[in-house]
């Protein structure tokens, strides 16, 4: 009940829903800190800190950003961070893994070795204390089904990431999905990526496009294209057409990767939902994402039942480091502002009455 | 991401007295560390003249290896955000003062289709 009752209480306005807890719980990936934990201007307990300190009690965690020896990472790391967990009132909520398929120069990992790789991160997330793991979007769906067994035996799931341009009706995801229904979806199962309901084009993208020279007239047009959710299939041959250099090419590239889909497409999968990667690009201020719409998000998670947690992934600092100071704690602070609005979380003691 | 942190601010050292043997620190423009089997490369250019990758190497935690063979490493990594030295031979001297060098950090990341990896280039002064 810890966890429940610290996510708060809901102010639901319908009858039979009042004084209803919310059972979707808050928390943050540490990729959020990546520009001041690169920079070594946070500490890894830095991260930690500043996420509890935002009732963000979640702490997903990419072992091979945050800890050094991967995939032996020594023991006192492991003792530390378990430690730190404790002292912070915090809990890891999921650890991020990676499918080195590319490790040797001159051929691709075999089956074996993929599946042998992701019961390694298993073993890590055991030793993390993680019951989640998001598997990356290039695992495969083979991968995925032959190391299902070992991650059930070892009492956690594996999540594939479903991470834009994928989507639910995706070729890649449907063929992913065939094989967590055969396994039952004890050992697997979803990590929504919310970066596949980016509704506007972000600012920080074209913006950053315009300060490297991007041609104003060619920014607007795949950013109006994107806005009116129109074809993007043949963006980048348009904007060649009309002449468009490098900078221009790139913006149109990332128009192709960024979608917009409906979130109630997420409905009919929430039992396989295990974690959520709350991906944001810029908060305007405590209530809204530029681009992304989470007061229309967060209600399909509540309808579905969901109870796992809401996990930020700040990504604006690629975009705007070039021209502004990356401030990782203020995006994160105002997204939870928003999240404990939207989960009608009750304001806390200290605000003003 | 992370270009403009690639070379190190204060990291130009000449290691011996002909100026001939110079290093330079950099860090990885990726997210998360990597097994060093997965960087390509270290490429520089110092003053306009391109560097031979045979005449680099890389240092992380005191053990060295040459640029050229990092491709066989299966067994360290360069970590996020940590500064690897690159030591390399000038073909002619470096006279003492500002030197404008580039770095070229090349990997091979293995959900991305294309190659991965960053370039800076900032003016360096000799120390």
């Amino acid at each position: 009940m810890r966890d429940i009752s610290r996510s708060g209480f809901r102010d639901h306005p319908s009858a039979e829903m009042l004084f209803v807890v919310s059972a979707i719980k808050r928390g943050v990936s540490l990729y959020s800190y990546q520009e001041e934990f690169f920079l070594r201007t946070m500490s890894l307990e830095d991260c930690i800190a500043h996420a509890a300190s935002i009732g963000a009690l979640g702490i997903e965690v990419i072992p091979e950003q945050s800890m050094t020896g991967h995939p032996h990472i020594p023991d006192d790391q492991i003792a530390q961070w378990r430690a730190w967990m404790e002292q912070y009132g915090t809990t890891t909520s999921a650890t991020d893994l990676f499918l080195d398929t590319k490790r040797h120069r001159d051929r691709w990992l075999s089956h074996e070795e993929q599946v042998a790789s992701v019961r390694s991160d298993i073993d890590l997330a055991v030793r993390l204390g993680a019951p989640v793991i998001r598997a990356i979007i290039n695992t495969p769906p083979e991968v995925m089904r032959d190391a299902a067994p070992y991650a059930r035996d070892n009492g956690v799931r594996l999540l594939l990431e479903v991470h834009a341009p994928f989507h639910y009706s995706h070729p890649w995801i449907l063929e992913h999905l065939e094989v967590m229904h055969a396994e039952g979806g004890v050992g697997l199962g979803l990590m929504p990526d919310m970066g596949t309901f980016v509704e506007r084009f972000p600012r920080v993208v074209s913006d950053r496009a315009l300060r490297e020279g991007g041609r104003k007239d060619l920014v607007d047009y795949i950013v109006d294209l994107y806005d009116d959710h129109g074809d993007t299939h043949a963006l980048m041959d348009i904007v060649h057409y009309r002449g468009g250099g490098p900078v221009e090419m790139g913006l149109a590239r990332q128009a192709t990767h960024f979608i917009y889909r409906d979130p109630a497409e997420m409905l009919p999968h929430m039992d396989l939902i295990g974690h959520v990667q709350a991906k944001f690009y810029e908060m305007v201020d405590d209530t809204t994402e530029y681009s992304i719409p989470y007061d229309r998000i967060i209600p399909v998670f509540e309808q579905g039942g969901f109870s796992g947690y809401l996990s930020s992934e700040y990504e604006g600092n690629r975009h705007i480091e070039d021209a502004f100071e990356v401030d990782s704690r203020e995006e994160v602070r105002r997204q939870h502002a928003m999240f404990a609005t939207l989960l009608g979380e009750k304001p806390s003691t200290d605000s003003k009455a | 991401m992370y270009d403009k942190h690639i070379l190190i601010e204060d990291s130009l050292h000449s290691s011996d007295g002909d100026r001939t043997h110079a290093s330079v620190e950099v860090r990885m423009p990726y997210y998360r560390g990597l097994g060093l089997s997965m960087v390509e490369g270290v490429d520089l250019v110092v003053d306009g003249r391109p560097i031979p990758a045979d005449a680099t190497t890389f240092t992380v935690r005191g053990t060295t290896y040459p640029i050229t063979g990092l491709a066989e490493v299966l067994d360290d990594r360069w970590e996020m955000g940590e500064p690897a030295r690159i030591d390399f031979d000038a073909a002619t001297p470096l006279g003492p003062g500002e030197h404008t060098v580039t770095a070229v950090v090349r990997l091979r990341i293995s959900y991305m289709p294309v190659p991965g990896g960053g370039r800076d280039t900032k003016t360096l002064t000799l120390a």
